[in-house]
């Protein structure tokens, strides 16, 4: 571990907190997924948690949003703790996020423009045209104008991911949470992703939360990278900094390596 | 063996009383819903969905039933001396107990099943997740419009299924057993009063509303993959069916003897 636990997932006193996670515990039956972990989210950076498959990644991400709520602990937007608020309270909030999740999660009987446009339609009254525009410009920003008649059966993974960008940021949100974006892409195609993760952080300033276990991806957009073993964060640094982290854990999980128990567990015998 | 019975009826009581939280959560979003314009929007297509869906079989349904129960009852009400009033028998079955009935179970068979598979399939996809994570309530998005759709179109498919049941009825009296087209209406119009067509139409409107819960809390609930979905279709459809047979029993229990003292016994012959 590079830093003391206590620090580890804290941000900087210099650093306006956006979003902050304070001792949250989480549990799915016996399964301990979140052991007490703490997260301040810094205004304007794109934050990378990276961990192992099934390590909790996602659960953080729906616990910032409220999609899941903490066993113990909290949960703040801004000035406000939401981890407690009730349902209606937080229709109010949700829009300032955007969620893209792991397979999109397009509406399968919309089509692409209107997939775009539920959110519009949903928190403002704005007229038909000037939907058609918004939905417009967000395809233009990921590079899919022109689909706007498609239906998502006829896209390919890649389009559907960028279509559930174009909807996520529908709205300008302040926070964009990315569910392992570039899973189950080619490297081409996931390399557009990333770069749109860029683009729409210089072009719009937004904070972001990337969860992924794609280390390719991590080193290229992130501005801060935290590792999550067991519970517990064990790694928080920046992308030069994981590079020449010491930590056994850390290191397995850089450099793509198996873990020694793993290999005991391949051997045949006789 | 009795920590299994036990556990069983834990889980059981479980999540009898999510239903009802869900039920309730409905409601609160179906009440205010009803006065704007967007609720019915939304409803507008499964409408069609409902009864595109469902017609054709429940006219089917209620025809073959009709002829059924006209065939089968022809032979002992001729030997009582009763024959004419035939369409008393088969109209009166089908207006309070087999109209509702067999509406609902094939409201439940044909819609429910495909409610729950879309919802399903929406949950495992993340898509309801999507939902509420833009702020909107999945509930109200989702099972509202369902919920109105299956309510209000199961008593008027209940109606078509009563309606094809007696012209079949009929067709058995008139055209293949030469009993006067007249007296066989004569005493339908007799004997079926508005208390029988409220009943069927109480029963129908809580089958589909009881229906259209279960098949939405189904969906919403299912596990994920593919055989969490077909699971949750499966039963979907047999809890609808068991819950329409009970609540058939005791509200035909509750208006039968509601009438009961109110007017009495009414004698049919």
């Amino acid at each position: 571990m590079d830093r003391p636990t206590a620090a580890i997932g804290d941000a900087p006193a210099n650093h306006e907190s956006i979003v902050r996670l304070v001792g949250v515990h989480k549990r799915f039956g016996n399964l301990v997924v979140l052991a007490g972990i703490s997260l301040d989210l810094r205004a304007g950076q794109t934050t990378v948690i990276i961990g192992e498959s099934g390590v909790g990644k996602s659960v953080i991400l729906k616990h910032i949003v409220r999609l899941l709520r903490p066993d113990s602990g909290e949960v703040h937007y801004r000035d406000q703790r939401i981890d407690n608020l009730p349902e209606r309270d937080l229709a109010a909030i949700r829009p300032r996020f955007g969620f893209l999740f792991q397979l999109g999660a397009l509406f399968d009987s919309m089509s692409v423009a209107q997939n775009v446009a539920f959110p519009i339609r949903e928190h403002t009254r704005r007229k038909q045209h000037e939907i058609d525009s918004i939905v417009k410009e967000k395809l233009s920003m990921v590079g899919l104008d022109g689909i706007q008649a498609q239906w998502p059966a006829e896209l390919s993974g890649g389009q559907r991911k960028r279509v559930a960008l174009a909807r996520a940021i529908a709205l300008d949100p302040e926070i964009i949470l990315y569910d392992e974006p570039t899973t189950g892409l080619d490297p081409p195609r996931a390399d557009v992703i990333n770069e749109l993760i860029i683009k729409l952080q210089r072009e719009l300033g937004v904070t972001s939360v990337v969860v992924t276990h794609d280390m390719t991806s991590a080193g290229k957009v992130s501005d801060r990278i935290l590792m999550l073993h067991e519970g517990q964060f064990i790694f928080d640094g920046t992308p030069d900094e994981i590079i020449h982290c010491q930590d056994p854990r850390v290191r397995c999980f850089v450099e793509g390596r198996c873990h020694e128990e793993d290999l005991k567990s391949l051997q045949v015998k006789g | 063996m009795l920590t299994a019975i036990g556990s069983k009826t834990v889980s059981s009581v479980a999540a009898l009383g999510q239903w009802g939280v869900f039920s309730w959560q409905m409601l609160r979003w179906l009440l205010p819903g009803l006065v704007q314009w967007r609720t019915w929007v939304r409803a507008m297509p499964l409408f069609f969905e409902v009864g595109n869906r469902t017609l054709p079989v429940i006219m089917i349904t209620g025809t073959f039933v009709g002829l059924v129960l006209a065939v089968q009852s022809y032979d002992q009400l001729r030997a009582a001396g009763f024959e004419n009033r035939m369409g008393v028998l088969v109209t009166l079955s089908l207006v309070q107990e087999l109209g509702p009935v067999l509406a609902g179970v094939m409201v439940a068979g044909r819609v429910g099943g495909a409610l729950t598979a879309e919802l399903g399939t929406m949950r495992v996809t993340e898509q309801i997740s999507a939902l509420s994570a833009m702020g909107v309530d999945p509930i109200r998005q989702l099972v509202v419009p369902r919920f109105l759709a299956c309510l209000l179109l199961t008593p008027l498919l209940t109606f078509f299924c009563d309606m094809c049941g007696s012209l079949a009825g009929w067709f058995v009296a008139v055209v293949l057993k030469g009993i006067p087209s007249t007296q066989y209406w004569y005493h339908i119009a007799y004997a079926i009063e508005t208390w029988d067509v409220m009943v069927g139409f109480v029963k129908s409107v809580m089958f589909g509303g009881a229906l259209a819960l279960i098949a939405c809390y189904k969906g919403f609930h299912c596990r994920p993959g593919a055989e969490g979905v077909g699971r949750a279709c499966t039963e979907s459809f047999v809890f609808s069916f068991i819950i329409i047979l009970i609540t058939d029993f005791f509200v035909g229990t509750f208006f039968s003897g509601l009438f009961r003292s109110i007017y009495g016994f009414k004698s049919l012959v």
